[in-house]
């Protein structure tokens, strides 16, 4: 079988969507988290249950919704319930095995940053804030997050914690209490990383191919480790590429435009 | 006991200068004709709750009817940044907007807690989070029987709720289905409550669990098709994504969000008038 040709965006996607494992319950953020659950869900795992806090659980939306709450999501929903219910019986009642993040931000515990940048009351950049992340970070039993790497996204020190990852490292987070175990992966168009067991600091453990350290030491705000067996990230499958890119052309036909983060 | 009325009427009637309003509905059934409806009487210092302000809130606060706003996530779904929100934030541009921010389970509770009378919610929350270092509203509190600490927030108690709905009857017992966001207990939470719908039908036909809000528990009952548009109503009507991306370059700069403000809504006397300039300008505003 020959090499398919991908983008840097579709590797971090297919790698993300690996990661969801079949029958889990999956709490969804919008945007590349939702677009890597639905890989999933078309691929290794069917019967993985989409939940988006606008109320709708086991979605199975047939084009990647624009927002949060479109209307393709309740019309496939097992069932639709009001957003107190959702935050308060589903997520905090401990039924959630699977949060799937995106961030603006994030320093090197994958604590999360969406609120501001620069100074909280004279912002340099106002970002749209918490929506349903710090609830999710906490009571998840683990949370993935997907993001494009940057110096600009991630970072020596965060602005504004938004939503707890692995705080200080080490048992920080454990101090605190929360009912998950936090931030298990973060997965980027570069590598895939995850935190240290014993400090918490986040390693690359998987790089996708034909990236090189030098890169990814370039876009990263500190001083990135590497685990000692750091792999290089399985290429995507036809099957995986083509599945991909079809959700993408039928979104765009229902939508007219590209969906809004790829 | 709900009164059928004219929009402008309900508006006039129940919503004043200085009051707290909540206009609710999560990504569907935004009550974007209200909306419309505040800023073309020109209501003043207004304190907005809304879980996610949506462009409904940008137009509000580009239109300088706000005082304060509460919330919990400030975007254009699928689109970027509200750049009415920011420039009041970052420019306080037309004027300084206090913030009270808060995550949406905490408004999502603090709603409950509103129709259950009680002054304040519980739940296990923030902890970690810088918020509670910038909103001393967010506090905690240890539970009696487990000692376990838990974060405490204040109940959401507006003066005025504003929803959207597809159905009511002409008693003005309200019907809504699908995304149903916190509509019910925002108007359960409020002092008074208007309801625009998009249908007045003899019998609602709901099933027995259906989200029903009796026409006691509603102020004013206001036939208004279409009330929700860019957002939508399910059954009805798609979300308009296009308007909401084209929202992104009106209201980028100040001239094109007033621009767009004077021609769509002090210039029109409804919502009617409104969808009738949107649709004459179609054309022009895709191209713009």
């Amino acid at each position: 079988m020959s090499t398919p040709a991908y983008t840097t965006d579709e590797m971090m996607t297919v790698s993300a969507s690996r990661l969801l494992r079949n029958g889990a319950v999956c709490f969804v953020g919008i945007g590349l988290p939702s677009t890597a659950a639905n890989l999933a869900r078309l691929t290794h795992a069917p019967e993985a249950v989409l939940i988006y806090e606008s109320g709708p659980i086991g979605a199975k939306p047939p084009v990647l919704p624009l927002s949060i709450g479109d209307g393709n999501l309740a019309d496939t929903a097992d069932t639709v319930v009001s957003t107190p219910e959702i935050f308060r019986y589903w997520l905090q009642g401990g039924r959630v095995d699977v949060g799937f993040l995106g961030a603006a931000q994030l320093d090197r515990f994958a604590n999360l940053n969406t609120t501001v940048i620069g100074d909280y009351h004279k912002p340099k950049t106002r970002l749209p804030g918490a929506g349903g992340a710090p609830e999710i970070s906490s009571s998840a039993k683990e949370v993935l997050i997907i993001a494009r790497q940057s110096k600009r996204t991630f970072v020596q020190k965060l602005d504004f914690i938004t939503s707890v990852g692995h705080l200080t490292g080490g048992d920080s987070r454990a101090k605190l209490g929360l009912p998950g175990k936090g931030p298990t992966a973060v997965i980027t168009d570069l590598c895939i990383l995850r935190p240290d067991p014993t400090t918490r600091e986040l390693m690359v453990t998987h790089i996708h191919p034909g990236v090189t350290r030098e890169t990814i030491l370039d876009k990263t705000g500190w001083v990135v480790q590497f685990s000692e067996d750091c792999h290089e990230t399985d290429l995507p499958s036809e099957h995986e590429l083509q599945t991909l890119r079809d959700l993408h052309q039928r979104t765009a036909e229902a939508h007219g435009v590209v969906g809004a983060e790829a | 006991m709900a009164h059928w009325t004219s929009l402008s009427e309900a508006v006039r009637t129940h919503i004043h200068d200085g009051d707290t309003v909540a206009l609710e509905g999560f990504t569907h059934l935004i009550p974007f004709a209200a909306g419309h409806e505040i800023i073309r009487q020109g209501i003043r210092d207004l304190s907005l709750i809304r879980m996610t302000p949506d462009v409904i809130y940008d137009q509000l606060i580009g239109a300088g009817c706000a005082r304060k706003l509460t919330f919990s996530w400030g975007g254009n779904p699928g689109v970027g940044s509200l750049h009415r929100l920011r420039d009041a934030v970052e420019q306080e541009w037309p004027h300084a907007l206090e913030l009270e921010e808060r995550s949406h389970a905490d408004l999502a509770n603090a709603y409950v807690a509103g129709a259950a009378n009680l002054p304040f919610s519980i739940m296990r929350g923030y902890s970690g989070s810088d918020l509670p270092k910038f909103n001393t509203q967010i506090r905690t509190i240890r539970c009696p029987f487990t000692g376990e600490e838990l974060a405490a927030t204040p109940a959401v108690r507006p003066d005025v709720a504003v929803i959207h709905a597809q159905k009511a009857d002409a008693k003005g017992n309200v019907l809504l289905w699908g995304i149903v966001g916190v509509q019910k207990e925002a108007v359960l939470a409020s002092k008074r409550a208007i309801v625009t719908v998009e249908e007045r039908v003899e019998n609602l036909e709901a099933a027995e669990n259906a989200c029903v809000l009796p026409g006691w528990v509603v102020d004013a009952v206001c036939l208004v098709p279409h009330g929700a548009h860019p957002s939508y109503a399910h059954g009805y009507y798609d979300r308009d994504n296009v308007f909401y991306r084209q929202w992104d370059s009106i209201s980028r700069d100040r001239e094109s969000f007033l621009a767009w403000i004077k021609h769509y809504i002090l210039e029109t006397s409804d919502f009617a008038e409104y969808e009738r300039r949107l649709m004459a300008t179609a054309g022009q505003v895709v191209n713009a």
